[in-house]
């Protein structure tokens, strides 16, 4: 018996290494070998990696949410776009007149909004009555309209070809990282607070619905951050290539290791973002890690294996799964920054719920519930695969239809080829759950 | 309701789990062959029955129940002797590692719940034994599901039986009492027509007049030529209407008697029945 | 004061789309409450199932279409439902077998069976992306109004016109035929009964000798019969576009709850408010008023919100009902 456990034990200490250990070989033949399979570029390499990086907190997020507390969060994608609102607000330079023409009017606006609701809930908790509540709400709504109409209009159009939009603070870009977390706690409290709140929980659905509306907000107030006009220029926390190409000492110093300028510039840059990202995903685990040793983790442990004995000792469940769904959240807003960071692109339309819930989803489920470094695993696997089942689809589908002679089908199957991804994950989640439903990295 | 899976994970989650109404048993077990019968068999018997939960440890040692054409069998015993654990071994509801379940000159130890109540047996459970959203009358019907004949005449002696749920026959079953509940669902078993009736502890919760009251009607049924086994708190009540009892003791037979013959053994007395 | 006018354009803009887009949002939130009432989870892969079986329903019409097969005034896409479902039904059968059925074995708890329509939804995502593509296709052919707007003008002489397209009124009449046959099926039949028995306790239904494997097929059949058709009531009316039936998902799990989650009837009821206070909120009242208050000249459209925030509608709906009624509008009965 105590031989047994200690194989078993011994097994799960090399697991974790081994695993890293295997993915990061991917990446090397992904830097280093040019064939079908592998672009042999190290700027395609780290660019995955990159993004693989800003998955990880995401899903360390979810992770913190579903590992710790059993919280079933649908609404990422909503939590994602709610901090990569921060680099647009706080970080782009101010617009010039777009304070002037309605920021005022602008912010009362949203103040008569707030203080409406506040209002509403107190009306409705000292009187009880739906009527006294509901003309609370009409009224404030009524204020809030005429407030709210005009300035927008004049903001818009305020120099609409190039803005249009309130502008940002002009503060440096890694203080909005920190920012997207708060924008998307607060988020998360408001709709935490109302589905947590619920005799059982409604928080799957409320997520869902948090998520498209916080996305259809960003797409369609164009005040805010342009809209589906996209915002192109966000200030980067790194270098720019053409300053590096420029740079006579480092086109000598790429040259010493072999590389061309362009290509070494690049790979420069790529660099010094994943060093960033390195910094802030080790920072959250380590306090994610503590946290969870910490007499509030064991608490919240509790509460997840018996909601019921915890709840007869005392322990208010909705307050502690209050307080993880929020910091959970916030973990993603920061994540959420950090990708349009890197992007250096606000584009709205590209905050597909599949891509950036549910596939977040099965970087958690992969990497093994509750269990941080199996999100990172998951997560940046489950990114690699991503990426490169769009190429290796295509080429798999050339390969088996190569004997078919030419015909619409064989053209439409080629086509096709790069949806496979989508059959792809759904399959590896699949297995996942039913062969290994622990995880890569289970849960000590 | 925790998962070696991911715990209690995402169980509270009502708008993506629904917890009412879960089942316990594996619906999607075959049933393996029939076997003969043994000479001189009781009408049931479950014989040497070893066995437990799934992968669990074994709750009944080397058990034997039975129960012969016309009679009442009732099994008592303490607190987790095994008792619901036994009727539910005999309906196959848990891994018999060793023994063998015959029922009627037939060995049904391979086969699985579903036929067994094909078989001949009618199972009221000790809870949740109702349809709680469906009509008294379509309780019934449900009952009657496995029948292809014209089940009104069944359905009118059950009312006979229980004129106080007749009278309720259009209400969800749910927003029945305690008793009523009961009788709704002894009531369902009745409508397969069972060649035997297994009550686990039907008189569970229920006032003492409802609970006369029931064991009079559970007499009524056993007297109509149908055999009762049943599982029971009330060792004393039982013991008296019972032709045969058995006093279960940690998943074994302690006592196997007449309930005339156990009232008078000074042991059962002693620590079953409170001197 | 014109009430025959103000009465049109609210008939035109407000009731008669709200009909619609209810009764495709009424039969989709069956599905979903099916599948929670008997399987006990939310199935993530409805809507994805919603467009695969539209996009069989799609390519079958188009091919009826090559061999020169039409339906008449009616849309050819009818012919080809049936097909459409039957195909849609053994994909998810097959789904069943491959997924699911391993986990009711086991008596998973539900959560896992969430995770694994998670999976599920990928899979028919890509399946349905194969098949007929990412692109927005209209497929509605046969007469296309019922009414329009200058006959209407011509037969009343109001200034205002109707328009009662044929797709419209199909989407209402065949959804209540389905669900009047759903109704009469659950509330009528024996194997209707079997599935609400087993929704109301699983043990006891296999001890009354119902075949649960037998109800679960039942249950994935009829949740495939109601996607495809309310899938393709929605396309028709609309157009087809595989990530729209993902988002409508919000609205039909909005509906389902909102009615109280397993209750067909809540669904139905769910469908409609949602439909009707969608489009009510997003509509711009400001011709309607101005008929019924003659001289008044607002400056603004009078609409509360803009129509790209029509989800926050159904969101609203849904978190007012769990606030004040937590098991939804409709309790007791349940499937």
């Amino acid at each position: 018996m105590a031989t047994n456990r200690q194989a078993a034990s011994s097994s799960s200490r090399w697991r974790a290494p081994v695993l890293f250990a295997v993915l990061a070989v991917l990446f090397v033949l992904e830097g280093t070998v040019r064939n079908s399979m592998f672009s042999g570029s190290w700027n395609t390499s780290l660019a995955i990696l990159n993004m693989g990086l800003i998955s990880a907190i995401t899903a360390l997020g979810v992770n913190m949410q579903w590992g710790y507390a059993g919280l079933f969060n649908v609404g990422v994608v909503g939590f994602l776009a709610m901090g990569a609102l921060a680099p647009v607000l706080v970080s782009l330079p101010p617009v010039e007149g777009a304070w002037a023409a309605g920021g005022t009017r602008l912010m009362g606006a949203l103040l008569v909004g707030l203080g409406t609701l506040a209002m509403a809930k107190l009306a409705w908790t000292r009187t009880r009555s739906g009527i006294a509540t509901t003309a609370v709400l009409i009224a404030g709504f009524v204020a809030y309209r005429w407030l709210f109409d005009p300035a927008v209009v004049a903001i818009e159009a305020n120099n609409p070809a190039r803005h249009g939009n309130i502008g940002g603070l002009g503060l440096p870009v890694l203080l909005s990282w920190a920012v997207g977390g708060l924008f998307a706690a607060a988020a998360a409290w408001a709709i935490g607070k109302v589905a947590l709140g619920l005799r059982s929980d409604y928080l799957a659905i409320a997520t869902l619905g948090i998520g498209e509306i916080i996305v259809a907000v960003m797409k369609n107030e164009n005040w805010l951050a342009r809209g589906v006009m996209n915002i192109t220029s966000i200030p980067r926390p790194v270098a720019q290539e053409v300053d590096l190409q420029n740079n006579p000492d480092f086109v000598e110093f790429a040259s010493s290791w072999g590389f061309a300028a362009a290509e070494a510039s690049g790979i420069w840059v790529k660099l010094s973002y994943m060093s960033l990202f390195l910094v802030v995903l080790l920072a959250i685990i380590l306090l994610a890690e503590l946290a969870l040793k910490s007499p509030w983790g064991r608490m919240m442990r509790a509460i997840r294996d018996n909601e019921t004995a915890a709840e007869a000792m005392g322990k208010d469940v909705t307050r502690r799964h209050l307080q993880v769904f929020i910091l959970g959240s916030a973990v993603i807003g920061v994540a959420g920054a950090m990708m349009v960071t890197l992007d250096g692109l606000l584009a709205p339309t590209s905050y597909n719920p599949l891509r950036y819930t549910f596939l977040i989803w099965v970087m958690v489920i992969v990497g093994g519930s509750g269990n941080n470094w199996g999100a990172v695993l998951g997560a940046v696997t489950i990114w690699f695969l991503w990426i490169k089942a769009e190429v290796w689809g295509p080429a798999l589908f050339a390969l088996l239809t190569a004997p078919l002679p030419d015909s619409a089908f064989k053209s439409h199957l080629l086509d096709s080829a790069p949806h496979m991804r989508f059959i792809a994950m759904g399959l590896v989640l699949l297995l996942v759950l039913r062969f290994a439903p622990r995880g890569l990295l289970p849960e000590k | 309701m925790s998962d070696t899976t991911f715990g209690n994970r995402g169980n509270r989650d009502a708008s993506v789990v629904n917890p009412k109404g879960r089942g316990t048993i594996d619906g999607t077990r075959r049933s393996g062959p029939l076997g003969p019968g043994q000479a001189g068999d009781p009408f049931l018997i479950g014989e040497a029955m070893t066995g437990g939960y799934g992968k669990g440890a074994d709750i009944l040692h080397d058990c034997t129940i039975a129960v012969e054409q016309g009679q009442i069998a009732v099994i008592v015993g303490p607190n987790g002797a095994g008792k619901s654990t036994a009727m539910k071994a005999i309906f196959g509801m848990l891994n018999l590692r060793q023994g063998s379940v015959r029922l009627n000159g037939q060995d049904i130890t391979a086969l699985n719940p579903q036929d067994r109540v094909k078989a001949g047996m009618g199972f009221v459970p000790q809870v949740n034994n109702i349809f709680p959203s469906m009509t008294v009358e379509e309780n019934l019907e449900m009952g009657a599901y496995i029948r292809r004949d014209d089940i009104k005449a069944t359905m009118a002696q059950v009312y006979d039986l229980f004129p106080a749920v007749a009278a309720k026959r259009r209400q969800a079953a749910g927003e029945l009492s305690g008793g009523q509940r009961q009788q709704v669902a002894v009531g369902r078993a009745l409508m397969t027509q069972p060649k035997v009736l297994m009550l686990d502890e039907p008189t569970a919760g229920v006032s003492p007049i409802v609970m006369d009251e029931l064991f009079d009607r559970i007499i009524a049924i056993a007297r109509g030529g149908l055999p009762v086994l049943m599982v029971e708190q009330n060792a004393r009540q039982a013991m008296m209407i019972a032709d045969k009892a058995y006093v279960l003791v940690q998943g074994a037979n302690a006592h196997t008697g007449t309930g005339e013959e156990l009232m008078k053994n000074d042991e059962v007395r002693r620590t079953f029945l409170g001197g | 004061m014109d009430i025959a006018n103000a009465l049109v354009v609210f008939l035109n803009f407000v009731f008669i789309p709200a009909a619609a887009y209810g009764a495709q949002l009424a039969l989709g939130a069956l599905g979903v409450t099916l599948v929670y009432g008997i399987l006990r989870f939310s199935n993530f892969a409805h809507g994805d199932t919603m467009a695969f079986g539209t996009g069989t329903v799609i390519l079958l019409t188009w091919g009826l279409q090559a061999m020169g097969i039409s339906a008449g005034p009616l849309p050819t896409a009818l012919i080809a439902l049936p097909f459409g479902i039957a195909l849609t039904a053994l994909l998810v059968l097959g789904t069943d077998r491959a997924v699911y059925r391993f986990y009711r074995k086991q008596k998973a708890a539900p959560i896992i069976l969430v995770m694994a329509s998670v999976g599920v939804m990928f899979v028919m995502n890509g399946l349905t992306r194969v098949l007929i593509g990412v692109d927005e296709y209209r497929f509605d052919d046969g007469a296309r109004f019922i009414m329009d707007v200058r006959t209407f003008r011509e037969m009343t002489g109001l200034p205002e016109g109707l328009a009662l397209r044929s797709t419209q009124a199909l989407t209402v009449g065949v959804a209540l035929v389905v669900m009047v046959a759903l109704f009469w099926f659950l509330n009528r039949t024996k194997s209707g009964k079997a599935m609400r028995a087993y929704s109301d306790n699983e043990d006891l239904a296999l001890l009354s000798g119902i075949d649960p494997e037998r109800v679960v097929r039942l249950t994935w059949i009829i949740a495939a019969g109601l996607a495809t058709i309310a899938g393709t009531l929605y396309g028709l009316d609309k157009s087809f576009k595989a990530f729209n039936y993902f988002q409508i998902l919000l609205p039909i799990f909005a509906a389902a709850i909102v009615g109280g989650l397993g209750n067909p009837l809540g669904a139905i009821a769910g469908g409609f408010l949602v439909a009707f206070s969608e489009v009510a909120v997003t509509y711009p009242w400001v011709r309607v008023v101005g008929y019924l208050v003659p001289g008044y000249e607002p400056s603004g459209l009078m609409q509360l919100l803009g129509t790209e925030y029509k989800f926050a509608v159904s969101f609203v709906i849904l978190i007012v009902v769990l606030l004040f009624r937590p098991t939804g509008l409709f309790r007791g009965k349940s499937v």
